[in-house]
């Protein structure tokens, strides 16, 4: 094991461990006395531009740290994670499941001053969310109609049973929705709107520089009185990490989300008073570091190899001496921040047990011969340093245990292409991202049956009739305990048969400057509409 | 019309190179794993297979490779650069928004290096071996060997963070809107440390080529008859040694000028400034094949158009290199 790397990383982390331990308190720190201040510039890190910033028809936190303010969503979470209603005023679904109706918020406008109603929610929902959106297309597959029997009524009709819980949990992240008379004619994906949004949300759209910045301001015809108590946003495009943290320092920004900075800038700026680094806020962006295996090489085909592989590793010790605080131990594909699903770690679990990865190789016939006993190809994911870290730290595990690995790095679409489409892979790392319901981006990591290519899904060549079973079961139940039970099922199955296993949970980190206010108040606040967030003198 | 003669003699010989350069680079691209829509997919975190399947089809991904390239092909005979999958508006467009930035950053740092890379070759050659020259060659040295976005971090830490001189990045001030010669200033305030980043490394060549081409000249026959005429020391420096000894500096600037474009990727990406290195990065990695080789196809033009000037100022400098061409 390279010891000079470990000692460097060990340093880091436990610095970064004081940093967070110091900073727990800071969020919560009590400002009923001071009365919210109108006005100010928020300056935001904006690190890797995309294509477009409408989030009716991209589910990416990089769009929803933009189009999130502009546009706004059916409901949100409120900070204990549960649905509120936001442009949707209530809800409810028939006993069947097969029919949700939405009440719609009266009165709010457009940006552009047209009048907000049903139709819209109807038009997003038939030709984004069903047919455009990531995940959303899951989600709407069995959506057949929106019927607006008047302007403040949108009632969802599905073909198959539609969990109530599941949709409203999905609808913060995939229930945007965007203006129909903006939209209706045309190719939606190339509509100029979608680089100059239009919504109804807290702040307007001004003006987008590519490669530079873009300005929203304040929105004063908006519907929440009082709101927003900010003069403008600015988010600036700064793709360096450490350039973003001096940019932090010398005040030209006020917050970097989603883990923006590098890890060692991170906990070097938990320590400054200026500001306030820490994982909350990020609850509902929760994500597992994978190890993914090919069922086509017949050695991971053996379940005895994939259980020596995850019994191999030191997952505990990984996690304390590189990723310090930002990251727990996980226990499978639901992660523990996921409160309403979360089965408790009483599911197969893996712990790290190097005698016994070493029987069970043997046991399956591969024995060591030189030291080695058979090389396996890795593809970690270019995601963050800390897939980077977690392939080193995999390859020398699974040395120790003769198996020898060969990391092959590749840019984001190298990765998918060579791992979801070509198949070009013995393990890949990179992460899973939960998305607050495990019928919204999880269970097709397990699912058989996912298209050739298709990202993020059940490439593995491996096929559960079972695991099927419990998916389709709990993506069409209606009653949320039995619901929950089904997933619990799903978990131990999953972890038994071990096609993916999922040993590291994480939070994306915040970096904030001390000034700001009501920040990190909801359980996806980077995704927020920032309606009440102020900065104090 | 001699001028432009030589000119158009001159983009007719690099046409054939230009259309080379521009299929090697697709056909490089074609080996790199995945395709824009991969690219988009990893963005987005996520998609499904029909969805990827409309894209490829709308990017005319969805045609063999020679297709791809000879359609690439037709569309630049009609200087047509095609539509840029990220950006979604047509190459041209695109690359002449940043081409700004890219040119200001270039020919500052460009200047800058030459002329206190002329400067500082002509203090060092007269010192030559003694102080100056040692303290002039030793700073070269460690300007030359230090990595430039270190470089630029530590500028801003020192410049933006401690003294709170200078912006940390960025191409203009975004708080308020400034026009005229105000507007100029604040894009001049944004430009000093990058165009120090940039500049050193380039300095430090300039320096050594100019000290020793300096010390070639003076060893030259004509500088003895010049002293021997009674010409003091300054009229020799400056009329006879250093107008003989700038023809490897103007080589050199016409090669640099190439290097500059390209390695700006670096400096941009540290100051956040939106220029052409940045864009050429952004289209490899989101795999966008007609941005990569419009910016190609420009720096290209642009290393020809520096080269023609180059040539013409030899002949400036050099009355017999006209003669000859």
């Amino acid at each position: 094991m390279d010891l000079s790397r470990l000692e460097i990383n060990r340093r880091t982390a436990l610095l970064t461990s004081a940093a967070i331990a110091a900073n727990v308190l800071n969020p919560m720190r009590a400002f009923a006395q001071e009365t919210p201040r109108k006005g100010g510039v928020f300056n935001v890190h904006y690190g890797a531009e995309q294509r477009q910033l409408n989030p009716s028809i991209q589910a990416s936190t990089g769009v929803y740290i933009i189009g999130g303010k502009i546009q706004e969503n059916l409901v949100d979470l409120d900070a204990q994670g549960q649905p509120v209603g936001v442009l949707a005023e209530s809800w409810e679904a028939t006993p069947d499941g097969k029919t949700v109706t939405f009440k719609l918020r009266k009165g709010i406008t457009w940006h552009d001053g047209k009048p907000f109603t049903s139709e819209d929610v109807a038009f997003t929902a038939m030709n984004m969310w069903k047919k455009i959106l990531n995940y959303g297309s899951t989600l709407q597959l069995f959506l057949t109609a929106v019927d607006t029997p008047d302007p403040q009524t949108a009632i969802f009709r599905y073909e198959r049973p539609m969990p109530l819980n599941l949709l409203l949990r999905a609808l913060p992240d995939l229930g945007y929705v965007s203006a129909k008379h903006l939209y209706e004619s045309g190719d939606i994906r190339q509509n100029p709107t979608n680089l100059a949004p239009v919504g109804t949300g807290p702040f307007k759209f001004v003006k987008y520089e590519r490669g530079q910045y873009i300005i929203a301001d304040r929105n004063p015809d908006y519907w929440r009185p009082n709101a927003p108590y900010l003069d403008r946003i600015v988010w600036k495009v700064i793709t360096d990490r450490a350039a973003a943290a001096a940019q932090m320092e010398a005040g030209e920004l006020h917050y970097s989300p989603f883990s923006g900075l590098t890890i060692s800038d991170m906990a070097r700026l938990g320590k400054d008073k200026r500001f306030i680094v820490s994982t909350k806020g990020n609850e509902g962006n929760a994500r597992t570091n994978t190890i993914e295996f090919n069922f086509r090489r017949k050695e991971l085909a053996d379940i005895r190899v994939r259980r020596a592989i995850a019994h191999a590793i030191n997952v505990p010790f990984f996690i304390e001496n590189f990723l310090g605080d930002f990251a727990k131990l996980g226990t499978g594909p639901i992660p523990s921040t996921s409160t309403d699903f979360y089965p408790g770690p009483n599911t197969p679990q893996y712990p790290y047990d190097k005698a016994k990865a070493v029987a069970l190789l043997d046991e399956a016939g591969f024995k060591a011969s030189g030291g080695n006993r058979f090389a396996l190809k890795l593809l970690p994911a270019p995601w963050g340093e800390d897939i980077s870290l977690w392939s080193t730290f995999i390859q020398q595990s699974l040395g120790e245990v003769g198996i020898q690995v060969d990391i092959v790095r590749n840019d984001g679409g190298g990765f998918l292409k060579q791992v979801y489409d070509d198949h070009a892979f013995d393990l890949a790392t990179g992460w899973h991202q939960y998305r607050n319901d495990p019928a919204v981006s999880t269970t097709v990591w397990y699912r058989s049956g996912q298209p050739k290519g298709a990202p993020w899904t059940n490439q593995w060549g491996w096929e559960d009739k079972t695991v099927d079973a419990t998916i389709d079961n709990a993506a069409t139940e209606v009653d949320p305990v039995k619901r929950k039970a089904l997933y619990a099922d799903f978990v131990k199955e999953v972890n038994t048969e071990l096609p993916v296993w999922m040993p590291i949970e994480q939070i994306f980190v915040t970096v904030i400057t001390a000034k700001a206010r009501n920040h990190s108040n909801t359980p996806r606040w980077g995704s927020a509409s920032w309606h009440d967030l102020w900065l104090s003198a | 019309m001699r001028i432009l003669s030589l000119a158009g003699r001159r983009l007719a010989a690099s046409i054939p190179t230009l259309f080379l350069i521009l299929i090697g680079v697709f056909l490089l691209l074609q080996l790199a794993p995945g395709d824009t829509v991969d690219a988009l997919m990893a963005q987005m975190g996520g998609g499904d297979a029909a969805t990827a399947q409309q894209l490829r089809k709308l990017y005319g991904l969805d045609l063999s490779v020679p297709a791809q390239l000879g359609n690439y092909l037709w569309h630049l005979v009609r200087l047509d650069l095609g539509f840029s999958s990220i950006y979604g508006k047509p190459v041209a467009t695109v690359i002449l928004e940043r081409l700004p930035p890219t040119i200001l950053l270039m020919t500052a740092s460009l200047s800058f290096a030459f002329f206190f890379g002329l400067v500082f070759g002509v203090i060092a050659s007269r010192g030559v071996n003694r102080w100056p020259d040692t303290l002039i060659s030793t700073l070269g040295l460690i300007f030359y060997a230090t990595p430039s976005f270190w470089f630029g971090l530590m500028a801003i830490v020192v410049f933006s963070v401690y003294l709170q001189w200078l912006p940390p990045g960025g191409f203009e001030d975004i708080g308020t809107v400034q026009t005229g010669i105000w507007r100029v200033l604040d894009i001049a305030a944004h430009l000093v440390l990058p165009t120090l980043t940039l500049g050193l490394i380039f300095l430090a060549i300039y320096l050594r080529i100019m000290r020793a081409s300096m010390l070639e000249v003076l060893n030259l026959d004509f500088v003895r008859t010049a002293r021997a005429k009674g010409l003091d020391e300054t009229h020799v420096i400056t009329r006879h040694v250093l107008r003989n000894a700038l023809l490897p500096m103007v080589t050199l600037i016409g090669l640099q000028a190439g290097t500059m474009l390209g390695g700006s990727v670096v400096v941009e990406s540290v100051f956040s400034l939106p220029g052409l290195g940045r864009l050429a990065y952004e289209s490899v990695v989101q795999r966008d094949l007609n941005t990569l080789l419009g910016i190609v196809f420009v720096s290209a033009l642009l290393v020809i158009a520096v080269n023609f000037v180059v040539d013409l100022l030899y002949a400036r400098l050099d009355p017999r290199i006209a003669a000859e061409g």
